[in-house]
């Protein structure tokens, strides 16, 4: 992988190259981060029976529409960094 | 208030336009345009939006409403599957790409070796997981329409004049029309049903907009702003995070495996999927149309049991807030979406149902009532299509049937989640086929049989209610009246969530039997391969399959594939084919890779398991499994082993050849030799005959002769007949040493006695003018042989020598010395010796050294070679010494030395 020989390949490209798998790395992983915080709220406190504690409904939606639009960010970027003609035309460059 | 009558005008108008867009897709994908936006990732993301059916668009409301968050579980499981795109559905695309697969249910029976009876369990368990959800469309359209019609908003006391279960009627033959229409317009799965994907997509927008706008008008119209709704949430009953672990995990983890595994998400993931690229970009923006379409629902439950009367149907909340608010418009768009999400959830659903019916169940029993196979009679491609056409209707009516039976009762939700825990079923099979090269197909009969029956029992019985089909005692004692066996306290684990119960259980136990069953079975060649090409389909897609294709004409198989595909799209395919081929006209050779790709094509249009069976019946079932392949590799081996032999044979025989040719050319020589031979000998014989007969004739005629004379002539007659009788004499020593009928006489003598007595006797008679010195190394040598041949050949050998040594002081001497080979003994004279081009023939019979004078016939030497032969040893001239030396050799048995006598006893 990254193991060529520094003088065969400019340091740019094989820096490059290694962004590239990293940020393949980091697609294969997405889902795990996702489900971690998505699992989360298990640890949350839940309300007495007379309806007292717990974490309020509005700060649970906001938790959990947060984490989903990182997620679809996240995603959205990791795409923009990793499709093929992106890395062709910056290979070009 | 909107009338019944304008809402299904406006319903009306809504169809129409829908109709209108796919017959518009349709032609410009038929003309080839707007390939672009037809096949765009937008349309593709768009498409995957059919996960979200009236279940979404009503239910999650009214879910949101009884269970709080829980409702997002739903959408949480397929956001993770789609941001996980690289490890699962990648795999899918480019199997389902590379395979040509049809449905969930080819891809399955494909997986494992092709079992059609895989295919159809599969089929049929998606056709009973399925059919609730279509129902539950049916019912959440009725009901929209109902609330039109009541009067109360509470969508419970329903007018009079509403028909509930004709307008069910209606509203599933619509949607019945419209799938065959342009679900079964083109036969190849593979040219895609744009009409209907484009429909989906535009159906897409309407319910993601009128969700959209509803719950603007929610949020900002009737709370007051983000947060004046937030601090309402907060305030309703279900204002608290309050959620049992095991079912946000259980619901999660369910609804990603239904994602993966409905026959209609697997319809527009998989099979409609364009390009492996496209799925990049659903793994964020389908996520994000999920959460945009599940993000009002919390607001719209919240201010719907604030605003609306107490009892009203939660499920109906999004038609029954904007009507009570008499936004009527807002009304008709909400209700359209709703229409819109169960319309294309059946039409999808319908599509992929009744692919997998028409391809698994009736064709392959089609296919064997008819055993003459599919080019005899009949048109194939008619009958698929009126196949699936059947099977469409089928399953619409089987949906319709189970909403008339279950009288429309029932929360969407719960239906949906037994409908999911039908479908998981089929992930361990899935997931093992792709990922795990030792599945099985009895691995995955036995996970499916097992996860089926725990899922009938625990889900879907119980589903229906205590009394429908499990009585009251069975919930309370188990089935016999064994606690063990209770639906909802399987193995008497009691106190867990119904829906965690079942999912755990079914899906776990599902997964044991399938993991256990294929760890002790062994898959069958065609598994084996295929299980190969699924598990490695990232890393190459090749070949997967061998056809011995001689047998089969081409004009055989353009008959049946015409007859599947289509005149036009048959001949258009040969022809490609006959091009790539560098074929003249429009048959291609019935190569292995034409035949597999015309495999492919068909299994395109009536699946991989049936494709399979047609073309085999017309190659004549020689399609060549890993054991034929292994018997040929076995073949070739023979072969090559054989060929080898049949070389060395060849060799062998080029050999003989060889032989036979040199023993003919000896042949031959030896008959020229004969010749030459009689010829001499006659010549030989006239000689002295003809002298003889001149001097007898003279003595017998003549009168007058002196006493001398007579005593001459008679002299020389004698001499004649001497000579004569000498030559006879010589030819038949040498014919009988050459027939090898001499017997030797073994005696034993000393060396040097022997040579002395060939000395004397040569000499005897003769001038004494050859002085000849005989030397030993070892005097005391015995010789053991036929001593009287010995000594004839050392007379023959003397006298030579003194024939033809021509020296003024002729010298003959006899050297003997022990070698290793044995005794030789030389015989050299002081004479001029052969010449070099006479040496190679002096041994020959009748040849005489030119020049010479003498009376010899010239077999001397001929038969001193004869006898040295017959000795053992041998006799040999040797040039270049001074003289004529000729070699005399013998071998070490026939000479002893004196001391060992006891060694020559022994021998004897």
């Amino acid at each position: 992988m990254g193991k060529q020989p520094v003088a065969k390949r400019p340091v740019f490209l094989e820096r490059k190259s290694y962004r590239a798998r990293r940020m393949m790395d980091a697609v294969r992983l997405l889902p795990f981060l996702g489900l971690a915080l998505w699992m989360a709220p298990l640890m949350w406190p839940l309300p007495d029976p007379q309806g007292q504690g717990g974490i309020a409904m509005s700060t649970a939606l906001m938790y959990l529409f947060g984490v989903w639009c990182g997620l679809a960010i996240l995603g959205w970027v990791l795409w923009r960094h990793t499709r093929p003609s992106d890395s062709k035309r910056d290979a070009e460059d | 208030m909107v009338g019944l009558n304008q809402l299904v005008l406006v319903c009306l108008a809504y169809v129409v336009f829908l109709f209108g867009i796919a017959f518009l897709a349709e032609r410009a994908a038929r003309q080839g345009r707007g390939a672009r936006f037809l096949r765009s990732p937008v349309v593709y993301t768009l498409s995957l939006s059919i996960y979200c059916t009236a279940w979404t668009f009503y239910g999650a409301v009214g879910y949101a409403a009884r269970s709080g968050l829980e409702y997002l579980t739903i959408y949480l499981g397929p956001s993770l599957v789609m941001i996980g795109w690289w490890w699962i559905l990648r795999r899918l695309v480019s199997i389902g790409r590379s395979q040509r697969v049809t449905s969930i249910a080819d891809l399955i029976s494909a997986r494992y070796g092709k079992s059609n009876v895989l295919a159809i369990v599969v089929t049929v368990m998606a056709v009973i997981g399925v059919t609730p959800y279509i129902a539950l469309q049916l019912q959440s359209v009725v009901l929209s329409l109902s609330i039109f019609a009541a009067p109360d908003l509470r969508g419970t006391d329903a007018d009079s004049t509403f028909n509930a279960v004709s307008a069910a009627f209606w509203v599933a033959t619509g949607l019945a029309l419209f799938t065959v229409l342009f679900g079964t317009r083109n036969l190849n799965v593979h040219e895609r049903h744009h009409g209907i994907v484009i429909a989906v997509a535009v159906e897409a927008v309407v319910k993601l907009i009128a969700l959209l706008a509803v719950g603007v008008f929610v949020v900002w119209g009737l709370a007051g702003g983000v947060g004046e709704t937030l601090a309402r949430i907060d305030a309703s009953p279900i204002g608290a995070w309050d959620m049992q672990g095991s079912r946000w995990i259980t619901l999660t983890m369910l609804s990603a495996a239904a994602f993966l595994c409905l026959p209609r998400m697997f319809q527009v993931m998989v099979v409609e999927n364009d390009e492996e690229s496209h799925l990049g970009i659903a793994s964020w923006a389908f996520p994000a149309y999920l959460m945009l379409i599940s993000l009002f629902v919390m607001p719209i439950a919240v201010v719907g049991l604030d605003l609306l009367p107490a009892g009203s149907n939660p499920d109906l909340f999004v038609l029954s807030l904007p009507l009570s608010q008499n936004q009527n418009g807002l009304a008709m768009l909400s209700f359209l979406g709703g229409f819109s999400s169960a319309t294309s959830m059946v039409i999808v659903a319908t599509l992929a149902l009744s692919t997998m019916v028409s391809n698994h169940v009736v064709m392959p029993v089609w296919l064997a009532m008819r055993r003459e196979g599919a080019t005899q009679s009949g048109d194939v491609r008619n009958v698929v299509i009126l196949a699936r056409r059947v099977s469409i209707l089928f399953i619409i009516a089987l949906g319709f049937f189970y909403y008339r039976a279950s009288g429309g009762s029932g929360a969407l939700a719960a239906i949906g989640t037994i409908s999911f825990g039908g479908v998981a079923q089929f992930l361990p099979v899935l997931l093992g086929g792709i990922f795990w090269r030792g599945a099985t197909r009895s691995g995955a009969l036995a996970g499916l049989a097992v996860g089926f029956t725990l899922w009938v029992f625990t889900m879907l019985l119980p589903g229906l209610g205590p009394g429908v089909v499990l009585s009251q005692p069975v919930f309370d004692n188990g089935l016999f009246g064994l606690g063990l066996l209770r639906p909802q306290a399987l193995f008497g684990i009691e106190g867990v969530d119904p829906t965690v119960h079942a999912a755990l259980w079914s899906l776990s136990l599902n997964s044991f039997a399938f993991v256990l069953v294929s760890l002790l079975t062994f898959p069958a060649p065609v598994e084996r391969l295929q299980g190969a090409q699924f598990v490695n389909v990232v890393d190459h897609t090749g070949a997967n399959r061998v056809w011995t294709a001689s047998l089969a004409g081409s004009e055989d198989l353009m008959i049946m594939t015409q007859r599947i595909l289509g005149a036009e799209d048959a001949q258009a395919f040969f022809r490609s084919m006959a091009r790539t081929q560098g074929v003249q006209g429009h048959l291609p050779e019935p190569t292995p890779e034409f035949i597999q790709a015309l495999e492919r094509e068909l299994a395109g249009s009536v699946g991989a398991a049936t494709a399979h069976a047609m073309v085999s019946q017309i190659v004549g079932g020689t399609s060549v499994s890993v054991q034929d392949l292994l018997a040929v590799a076995d073949e070739s081996a023979e072969l090559l082993e054989y060929s080898s032999q049949l070389e060395q044979k060849s060799r062998e025989l080029a050999l003989t050849a060889g032989q036979l040719r040199r023993a003919n050319e000896k042949l031959t020589q030896l008959s020229l030799q004969k010749d030459a031979f009689l010829s001499q000998i006659s010549h030989e014989l006239r000689t002295p005959m003809t002298s003889i007969r001149s001097f007898s004739e003279i003595l017998r005629d003549a009168d007058s002769l002196s006493e001398t004379e007579k005593n001459r002539y008679a002299s020389i007659i004698h001499s004649e007949t001497l000579r004569l009788t000498r030559l006879l004499n010589d030819l038949l020593d040498l014919s009988v040493l050459e027939n090898g009928q001499v017997s030797l006489h073994l005696t034993q003598a000393p060396l040097d006695e022997v040579l002395q007595r060939a000395v004397t006797t040569a000499l005897a008679g003769q001038e004494g003018k050859l002085w000849v010195d005989i030397s030993h190394e070892n005097p005391d040598v015995m010789l053991s042989t036929d001593l009287d041949r010995l000594v004839q050949v050392f007379i023959n050998l003397i006298t030579n020598a003194q024939k033809y040594c021509l020296s003024d002081d002729p010298q003959l001497r006899i050297s003997a010395a022990m070698t290793a080979q044995g005794l030789t003994i030389d015989f050299k004279d002081n004479g001029a010796g052969i010449a070099a081009d006479e040496q190679a023939v002096i041994f020959e019979k009748f040849y005489r050294v030119s020049g010479s004078q003498g009376e010899g016939a010239g077999l001397g030497l001929a038969i001193c070679q004869e006898i040295m032969a017959r000795l053992g040893g041998g006799i040999s001239y040797l040039p270049d010494s001074g003289g004529a030396v000729f070699r005399v050799s013998l071998p070490p048995e026939a000479s002893v030395a004196q001391q060992g006598p006891a060694v020559l006893a022994a021998q004897k």
